[in-house]
């Protein structure tokens, strides 16, 4: 078995045995020595991650693993939130009682979103995302005693186990119509024929189970909560790292699909819905953390557009990659500045702070406004490849309808903007610690950098042409 | 080099006034005026080196920046782009060195008006469709932060209403962008290769909807009626500084940009629409003319005859689009005169909010019914405002006649009905300006006024020197058209 493909997710796993082991034997306060081990796994993983990078695409260990450029970009995206989510951690959980076995889950959980953008069999698929999700129960409802993450947690809980239950169904199905749960051999029999009631009810379920995982309609009930209610570095945890494993494991079932299911339409329509249902509900929201929850449903609707055009055009998978980058760091790094502020939530706290913290609210203004897509930020790029993808691929009115987002959505990260810039302050600020201060900094740099040498980034997109 | 300069020294002042926050507000000020000047005079120095009789685009810069996306930073200009810029530097210049209360927050302030400063001349002198999307989508966020902060009323809420409203129209053209680039093979956001290659010529539906989105778009940020329901609102809580950028130099983007994009990258689709757009411009130039003479608040008023000015900017491209392949001499006339608007009413719109500014300086009012009587206390603030009033009217020997005339002439060749029924908007303004006139300064002056201040040195410094380049234009415009004609025979036409 070639045990060396498989080498950052190896990695991944012993770092988090390695780090449940030594929090069992390591007194509470020198726990957050877990971070640094996290750390070290993280980057080990994404060495052997990088090293992946430009081989030709093959499948691997047995056909179930798909090695392309798709899955190493969705790896490394995936490796560096991480690195950011456990940079934002240890002075965030330094009182928690069980703040070492934290880093081992958030290892599992990160090891599962990888699992789903590489899996090329649906059992694979399953796996993923059921690890990702059994990771992330317990991450959600760290906060034991604080009741919000407590239901954070449950509310998490329940929608994942509908939605994994309905994912194992399809999964099921599609074996009964293939007999195999390969992708290539999935692919081969469905061109061929296949009963389309049961083809249909089949993507129906995969797409539920996925959607679970972006946050998409209709299973994306959960984000608002998540990021309310849990840790905060696991609320920027969660509201990207699962979105990106599961974009692209969508983006690799789907290409399975014969042409003549109207699976193009069932994505559009779920991606008008997401992106406006997103929209309206962040319009009223009074709390940064559940606006910013809300903002990341409306942005899977955006990322599902490069869904609907795949194979249609050779700019979808690159578009769906970059937009999913771009989301990532500008998210992380609004985040990273609410951590920064010990987490707040309401809008009113967050009033004048320009004034006492001037370089921490500018990180915030400029990750809000790139999630706008205002130039040269990054998410510039992000929304540019995706309209640009729906365009060449024949389905304007959807860039259409997700320009009409865009302009409501401005709507409301101003309504974060303006007070954090011209109000007067209201409350005193505490502030985290330098690891959430140098990571908020970090990202907000990487949102104008990455913006600025775009063309590094789409350059390694004309790789990605398809999987 | 120039161009590039001229761009790179008003962002670099910004950048270090976000850093200079310690700063007193006198050297603050000191340091903008000295860095606003330096695109003034790299512009004129660029003029002088413009020739007329060469290339349609020159001093053209060219750096990569995205080479996958087809995307460059890539300069240059024709008469059209360096008129309005040079026009635009000096309306900044004027806007720093004008006297304002920065609300104790100096450095942010001349901050926010370089960066605005830096983004707004890019968008004149880019040459790459999406470096001109960036630059137009930042004048957005500087504009924004100025109207906000700095502003009165409810500055808030009319910031929020004029960013998500341009933002929409921003975003139509980037959709409409897109449609350009991806219909030319290879894939570019070249200007100059768009014009060339005229890539949407052979599909009437694409092309349709690619200029009814920059229509939206431009038509929007000129305003056109019916788009323009931002305007007065953004006006009115403006700082004064920052409505005359806001009127001078953000308007004129709409109208370029008609110019530049669909008047010259997809001439038939734009000849066989110009009608409706010409339509559309008339009923603008009615409608804000009837508008404004029907406003007691000084500066809506000024904020609405934008409205009609801009109608005539866009009537005489569209007169200008319709004579593409007919009349040659009128088409050069309708364009220029479209040109010699914008920069006119540059200068003139952008003295009027100027000294609307002060007035909010000495009273904070702008009800005109409240004021009366002040020609005999501030005999300067009476004689300037009078010479901005009749150049927007239109009188002789002023800038804004001479581009009225060739707009008229030049439509007069296609639809001499639309051009007649446009002249109203001209014996309307007349009306509006003098009632205003009579009411600022004439009859009996309030008690509340009796000691009311005149302008400043500086202030009838920086009026008088926009206010000369009217009348220069005015009296001797030859030295304008010279440089306008030249691009306007060239734009368009392959």
């Amino acid at each position: 078995m070639p045990v060396g493909d498989l080498l950052p997710e190896i990695v991944l796993l012993l770092g988090a045995i390695v780090i449940v082991l030594t929090a069992v034997f390591t007194r509470q306060e020198r726990q957050h020595w877990g971070a640094v081990l996290a750390l070290v796994a993280v980057a080990l993983s994404a060495w052997f991650a990088a090293g992946q990078w430009g081989a030709p695409s093959k499948l691997t260990f047995m056909g179930v693993w798909a090695l392309d450029p798709a899955a190493v970009a969705a790896k490394l995206m995936i490796l560096g939130a991480a690195a950011v989510v456990v940079a934002l951690s240890p002075e965030w959980m330094a009182t928690d009682r069980r703040h070492g076995e934290y880093y081992g889950l958030l290892l599992f959980a990160v090891l599962g979103a990888i699992m789903m953008a590489a899996a090329a069999d649906t059992m694979e698929l399953m796996l993923g995302v059921l690890l990702s999700s059994a990771a992330s129960y317990p991450l959600a409802a760290y906060h034991r005693a604080w009741g919000p993450s407590v239901e954070a947690g449950m509310k998490y809980y329940l929608i994942a186990a509908l939605a994994n239950a309905l994912l194992t169904v399809g999964v099921v199905l599609l074996f009964g119509l293939v007999g195999d749960t390969a992708y290539e051999a999935t692919q081969a029999t469905l061109a061929r024929d296949a009963d389309a009631v049961a083809l249909i009810a089949a993507t129906a379920f995969v797409v539920v189970g996925l959607a679970f995982k972006m946050g998409a309609f209709p299973a994306h009930v959960w984000m608002p909560d998540v990021a309310q209610g849990a840790p905060a570095p696991i609320a920027a945890f969660l509201t990207v790292v699962p979105k990106i494993g599961a974009a692209v494991a969508l983006a690799r079932f789907v290409t399975l699909l014969p042409p003549d299911l109207a699976w193009r339409w069932i994505i559009a329509f779920i991606a008008v819905v997401t992106m406006t249902l997103g929209n309206l509900a962040a319009l009223r929201q009074t709390d940064v953390r559940r606006l910013l929850g809300w903002s990341s449903v409306s942005q899977s609707g955006y990322a599902l557009m490069a869904v609907v055009v795949l194979g249609l055009t050779e700019q979808a998978l690159p578009a769906l990659l970059l937009f999913l980058l771009a989301y990532t760091v500008a998210n992380l790094a609004a985040f990273a500045v609410v951590v920064h502020w010990r987490g707040r939530t309401t809008l009113d706290d967050y009033h004048g702070l320009a004034s006492a913290q001037p370089l921490a609210a500018t990180v915030l203004v400029v990750a809000l406004l790139s999630l706008v897509g205002i130039p040269p930020l990054i998410g510039f790029f992000g929304k540019l490849a995706l309209f640009s993808a729906a365009i060449d691929g024949g389905y304007a009115w959807l860039a259409v309808v997700a320009v009409a987002n865009t302009v409501v959505s401005l709507f409301y990260y101003l309504s974060v903007i303006a007070p954090v810039v011209f109000a007067d302050r209201k409350a005193t600020l505490h502030e985290l610690g330098p690891w959430a201060r140098a990571a908020s900094l970090t990202t907000g740099v990487l949102v104008l950098a990455f913006g600025l040498g775009a063309e590094l980034l789409v350059g390694l997109g004309t790789v990605i042409a398809s999987f | 080099m120039i161009l590039t300069a001229a761009l790179l020294v008003p962002l670099l002042g910004a950048l270090v006034l976000a850093g200079a926050g310690s700063w007193r507000g006198g050297t603050v000020r000191a340091f903008a005026t000295a860095v606003a000047v330096v695109p003034l005079i790299l512009l004129v120095w660029a003029w002088v080196l413009f020739d007329p009789a060469g290339a349609q685009f020159q001093l053209v810069v060219e750096v990569p920046w995205v080479p996958s996306l087809g995307m460059a930073f890539l300069l240059g200009v024709d008469g059209i782009a360096l008129s309005v810029a040079v026009m635009s530097a000096l309306l900044f210049a004027a806007s720093v060195v004008y006297p304002i209360d920065t609300k104790g927050r100096a450095a942010q302030y001349y901050g926010w008006l370089l960066f605005l400063e830096a983004v707004s001349l890019g968008v004149f002198l880019t040459l790459d469709l999406l470096l001109f999307y960036v630059f137009f989508d930042l004048s957005l966020v500087g504009m924004y932060f100025l109207i906000a902060r700095w502003g009165h009323g409810t500055p808030q809420y009319s910031a929020l209403k004029f960013f998500l409203y341009t933002l929409t129209g921003s975003l139509a053209l980037l959709l409409a962008f897109l449609g350009l680039y991806l219909s030319h093979d290879p894939h570019t956001f070249d200007m100059r290769v768009l014009m060339e290659a005229q890539p949407l010529a052979g599909s009437a539906q694409a092309a349709g909807l690619v200029l009814l989105g920059l229509l939206v778009g431009f038509g929007i940020k000129t305003p056109l009626v019916p788009f323009h329901t931002w305007l007065p609102q953004a006006h009115v809580d403006a700082p004064g500084p920052g409505s005359a950028i806001l009127a001078g130099v953000l308007l004129k983007m709409g109208t370029y940009g008609l110019i530049r994009i669909p008047y010259s990258m997809m001439t038939d689709t734009f000849a066989h629409y110009a009608l409706w757009i010409a339509v559309v411009a008339v009923v603008s130039i009615l409608y804000g003319a009837l508008v404004a003479l029907g406003q007691r608040d000084l500066k809506r008023r000024i904020a609405y005859t934008s409205i009609n000015h801009m109608g005539y900017t866009v009537l005489g491209i569209a007169a200008a689009g319709a004579l593409l392949g007919g009349d040659e001499a009128a088409r050069t006339l309708a364009l220029t005169g479209a040109t010699v608007e914008m920069v006119a009413h540059g200068l003139i719109t952008g003295s009027l909010f100027l000294i609307a500014g002060s007035f909010w300086a000495r009273g904070e009012e702008y009800d005109l019914d409240r004021y009366g009587g002040l020609a005999r206390r501030a005999p300067l603030l009476t004689g300037l405002t009078a010479v901005a009033a009749f150049a927007s009217l239109g009188l002789p020997g002023l800038a804004g006649f001479v581009a009225e005339l060739q707009i008229f002439a030049g439509t007069f060749a296609v639809w001499p009905w639309l051009a007649a029924i446009g002249l109203l908007g001209i014996l309307i303004t007349a009306a509006l300006f003098l009632q205003m006139l009579q009411k600022l300064f004439f009859g009996d002056l309030p008690a509340r006024w009796a000691s009311f201040p005149d302008l400043r040195p500086i202030e009838w410094g920086v009026l008088g020197a926009l206010l000369a380049a009217v009348v220069v234009i005015g009296v001797y415009p030859r030295f304008l058209l010279t440089l306008i004609e030249a691009s306007a025979v060239l734009t368009g036409v392959r």
